[in-house]
């Protein structure tokens, strides 16, 4: 049963959040998952991901404030829910499951 | 902002803002043009112009992209579309129902739109002035052996003694004269016009809306200041500031001041002029001096406006006394008891009876309330009747409904909005309706009104009136019809049985109770007026004509324009008087003395002062003694009293009688029949004339009856002319001013009838209604009775019988109902007719007439029908 469900980029997405923690706004996490994982992330699959977070619970927001770079637009902060948070160790849980789960032999094989 | 030069693809930008969703919008605008700022000093303008068109398009997918309509919050509104439409379709299907349903609804609303806009009208009186609630008037009640009277009349000294003792308690004291007719001339043109003297601080105090020149205008004494219209009148386009006008040709005044006309809704609407108090006082001094300082003479008006937060009945009680106290010995017995009666009680509330207001106008703002709810109730009724009647036909839609799964208070819901449906549309063609009979209304009832299109108030009061007659009106049908059984009603044995005929039947009987207690009333109302009409009035008022003279000409050369009139043929005979006579300008005149008085006895007498000619001017009718006489030298001092003031004095044979006045002796030399003087309801006042020894106010002529009335006016203009150039010749004849002494009654009755009649019609529709459908619904009936052998005539009977009966229940209740009120009416005036049982006969027959016409247009169609037709539909 799919309990939590997270896609590989929301999950970059709520990761990138957590670390940001107070500074998690649109630009903020684009510049975060740009420099750590050295990956182009458009503006538009960023803000469906977040959308889509926000529907299934995982993340809350608030208005921020406005600044001059943004032409008095205001920025929206996020912040994991208690929901994210499981979803988020699930998700983690269940690859180390799974990690755990693979024989030695089997990597090793790949290797050689 | 200087960041303006650097926005991102104008074309993009705006794509973006038209498909984002309006909640993402601004944080993900921003996160854009911060983003494209920092790439515009990092990379260039190209190519962050670039870059922002990739975003903006990769941005344009589900989740962002607003959806197609905006939000719907879950409701029901599909659900009362979907009633809209079904009752629409409804009254397309039957729409001869529809016809009378909207159009009696509309009726009814077009009246009780127009008599709320009475009735706000009514309430808002005098609301023009700024101060409205803080403007009041002195009167005083004064009492004399249990008889208690209230004055609007006080004393000159009274205004000065409340600026001087009280003058903490007001803001303004003003005293005023009452409307006076006065000649205003200007170079040739000399008009007549009623204005005030009053002191300066009047038109601050009524809050004149100035066109030109200040309100302070009338500080130096030789000023005036003029309403727009009659400005217009006397200088046309020509500015009137600071010219010279002429007051009854003597009173040389300089124009300070124009101001807006007054409204109809304003007491002072008549006010033309208004000049300084002080130029009156100087004016007139040699008469006046008199009374300057007099407390027991009432000759002018005292208003009076309290500073903010002054509480009207603290400083009332403060003055009680102020009359009272300075009052010579002999009067102190009348106990005069000033107060203040507020501007927001002389229109509705002006009628003082034993000291207590009574009230007044408010009786018909009350009674025309009355009659507005009563109507726009029978149109409701109507409503009613029709959709419970032709609730057969609803049946089946209702069972349906019911068995698909509707709540009975969906169904409630349903009938409720279609009610409303219907009443929106009626709203919109009364609104029309009263748009169009509004200047008509405005004729009749002497007033100023208009929709207030832009006032939000009207909207929503007429808004929450609408929805309020569309419940009212659909609270039973949608009771009664969303209460039936789906399984009676489908398997097609539902009969709408005898307990379901019983509300309407009340209702019918209701309808008609009102609408003949209405019409009833009518009749009684234009029988008082015809009454009162034709009551004898003791003098001949046809070809009576007169005109109001302010300077003395006509009288200083009275022989010579008599003879050349009376030579001529226009006149009969002419006569100047101090009072017309349809009025009496000194009603209250006291201090006689006579054999066998009562020395405690205070009693007032209307005095007249007459030249010789007046008796054969008038046509009075002596009835003891003789007429004056010009030739008898004596008869300066002698004296003719009328029937009423002869049997007051309870003299058992006046003539010959001394009568004493300030004690000047005067002997009566005959007595008159009664003369109507003021209302015409009232019993006659007792009068005394004696031989007017001044100019007087008033030339009445008698006209030729044998000569045109326009040559003969003419020649009396020119006459008058060459002896009086300074006086406008406005005429007023006798018997048209007493028909105004009936306008309000008249008025009244014009807008009873009106309302009654619009009453009847509306009951009418809904029993056309009402039995076109019983006709329709016993079709089969009729069809087998006609093959059995009944006749068109049996037939006819049998449909009408059932409206008959109630038609004759509901005269039964209305008779006793408006006998008792119209009893009460009546009893307000003295000289009344009285009711009359061919008044009920007359219109109960009527009402059966009315009803039969009605009925009976459906019932003969229906008997006429080919049985064949009838029976073969099924």
């Amino acid at each position: 049963m799919k309990k939590y469900q997270l896609g590989e980029f929301e999950e970059i997405v709520i990761l990138t959040i957590a670390i940001l923690y107070k500074e998690a706004y649109g630009v903020a996490i684009k510049r975060e998952i740009e420099s750590r994982l050295a990956r182009n992330v458009s503006m538009g699959a960023m803000h469906t991901a977040l959308v889509r977070l926000e529907d299934k619970g995982y993340i809350k927001s608030s208005q921020g404030e406005a600044t001059d770079e943004r032409m008095g637009r205001p920025r929206r902060y996020y912040q994991i829910t208690a929901l994210g948070k499981k979803a988020m160790e699930y998700s983690r849980d269940t690859r180390n499951d799974l990690w755990q789960a693979i024989p030695k032999i089997s990597l090793d094989l790949k290797i050689g | 902002m200087k960041r303006t030069q650097q926005m991102p693809p104008k074309f993009f930008h705006r794509f973006f803002r038209w498909y984002c969703h309006p909640k993402l919008m601004a944080h993900i605008e921003g996160d854009l043009l911060e983003v494209y700022g920092e790439r515009l000093s990092k990379l260039g303008k190209r190519k962050a112009n670039l870059y922002f068109i990739i975003d903006v398009l990769l941005l344009f997918r589900p989740g962002i992209i607003r959806p197609r309509e905006k939000f719907r919050s879950v409701n029901q509104y599909d659900m009362y579309r979907s009633y809209f439409r079904i009752g629409w379709r409804n009254l397309l299907r039957n729409k001869g129902y529809a016809v009378i349903n909207i159009g009696g609804l509309a009726l009814g609303m077009s009246v009780a739109i127009m008599i709320a806009l009475w009735i706000y009208d009514e309430v808002n009186f005098n609301k023009y002035h700024k101060n409205y609630d803080r403007i009041a008037r002195v009167l005083f009640h004064a009492s004399n052996k249990g008889r208690v009277w209230t004055e609007s009349w006080t004393p000159i000294p009274l205004g000065p003694e409340l600026r001087k003792t009280y003058g903490d308690d007001f803001e303004h004291v003003v005293t005023s004269t009452y409307l006076q007719d006065h000649v205003i001339s200007f170079e040739e043109k000399k008009f007549s016009h009623e204005g005030l003297f009053m002191d300066t601080g009047g038109p601050e105090m009524l809050t004149l809306k100035m066109v030109s020149g200040t309100r302070a205008g009338l500080m130096d004494m030789n000023s005036i200041l003029l309403s727009e219209s009659s400005a217009i009148a006397l200088f046309g386009a020509e500015d009137p500031l600071n010219k010279f006008v002429k007051i009854d040709n003597v009173m040389d005044v300089k124009v300070t001041g124009v101001y807006e006309d007054l409204p109809i809704s304003s007491e002072f609407n008549n006010v033309d002029f208004i000049a300084p108090w002080e130029l009156y006082l100087s004016h007139n001094k040699d008469w006046i001096k008199r009374f300057v300082t007099s407390w027991d003479d009432g000759m002018v008006q005292v208003l009076v406006q309290l500073p903010e937060h002054g509480q009207m009945t603290d400083v009332s009680e403060k003055i009680k006394t102020v009359i009272h106290s300075h009052e010579v010995e002999e009067n102190k017995i009348y106990n005069k008891q000033a107060f203040l009666f507020p501007m927001s009680k002389w229109h509705l509330f002006e009628e003082f009876r034993n000291g207590q207001n009574v009230g007044g106008q408010i009786r018909f703002v009350w009674l025309f309330g009355i009659i507005g709810l009563f109507v726009l109730l029978l149109a409701c009724i109507n409503f009613m009747n029709l959709s419970t009647a032709r609730s057969e036909r609803r049946a089946k839609e209702v069972g349906i409904r019911k068995s698909i799964g509707s709540l009975r208070g969906q169904l409630i819901n349903q009938f409720f909005s279609e009610s409303i449906l219907i009443a929106m549309l009626a709203f919109v063609l009364s609104i029309a309706g009263v748009h169009l009979v509004l200047p008509w209304f405005n004729e009749i009832s002497n007033k100023e009104m208009s929709l207030p299109f832009i006032s939000h108030v009207f909207w929503i009061s007429c808004i929450s009136f609408t929805l309020l007659t569309g419940i009212i009106a659909g609270s039973y049908p949608a009771l009664y019809l969303s209460s039936f059984q789906p399984a009676k009603v489908l398997k097609g044995t539902f009969r709408a049985g005898r307990l379901a005929h019983t509300p309407r039947q009340v209702l019918v009987v209701l309808q008609f109770t009102v609408s003949i207690i209405l019409i009833i009333g009518t009749v009684i109302v234009y029988q008082q007026i015809q009454h009162s009409k034709n009551r004898s009035v003791g003098y001949d008022r046809s070809h009576l004509v007169y005109v109001n003279t302010t300077t003395p000409d006509i009288y200083n050369h009275f022989e010579v324009i008599r003879n050349k009139l009376i030579a001529s043929g226009a006149i009969v005979d002419m006569a100047n008087s101090s009072s017309p006579a349809t009025e009496d300008y000194n009603a209250n005149f006291g201090g006689f003395e006579w054999k066998g008085k009562d020395p405690e006895q205070r009693e007032s007498f209307g005095v007249s002062w007459v030249a010789p000619e007046y008796g054969e001017t008038v046509g009075w009718q002596i009835l003891k003694g003789r007429d004056f006489s010009r030739d008898i030298k004596n008869d300066e001092s002698g004296m003719i009293i009328n029937e009423s003031a002869a049997k007051y004095m309870e003299l058992e044979n006046p003539v010959g009688e001394i009568v004493t006045l300030e004690g000047q002796s005067f002997t009566i030399i005959g007595v008159v029949k009664d003369i109507v003087v003021g209302s015409p309801y009232k019993p006659t006042r007792k009068a005394i004339y004696m031989v007017l020894r001044w100019a007087g106010s008033v030339v009445t002529f008698r006209l030729n009856p044998l000569r045109d009335t326009k040559e003969a006016l003419a020649e009396i203009q020119s006459a008058v002319y060459e002896y009086s150039p300074a006086l406008p010749f406005d005429y007023a004849f006798a018997d048209e001013q007493y028909a105004r002494k009936f306008i309000d009654e008249v008025r009244i009755g014009i807008l009873a009838t009106v309302f009654a009649g619009l009453a009847i019609l509306i009951s009418c529709l809904g029993l056309f209604g009402l039995a076109s459908f019983v006709a329709e619904q016993r079709t089969k009936e009729i069809g087998i009775r006609k093959v059995v052998g009944a006749s068109i005539f049996s037939l006819w009977k049998l449909l009408a019988k059932d409206f008959l009966i109630l038609i004759t229940v509901a005269c039964i209740i209305a008779i006793p109902i408006s006998y008792y009120f119209m009893n009460q009416w009546l009893q307000r005036y003295d000289y009344h007719t009285d009711i009359s049982g061919w008044v009920f006969a007359a219109t109960v027959t009527g009402s059966l007439a009315i009803t039969l016409v009605t009925v009976s247009y459906q019932a003969i169609n229906a008997a006429l029908i080919n049985p064949v037709k009838s029976l073969r539909s099924e």
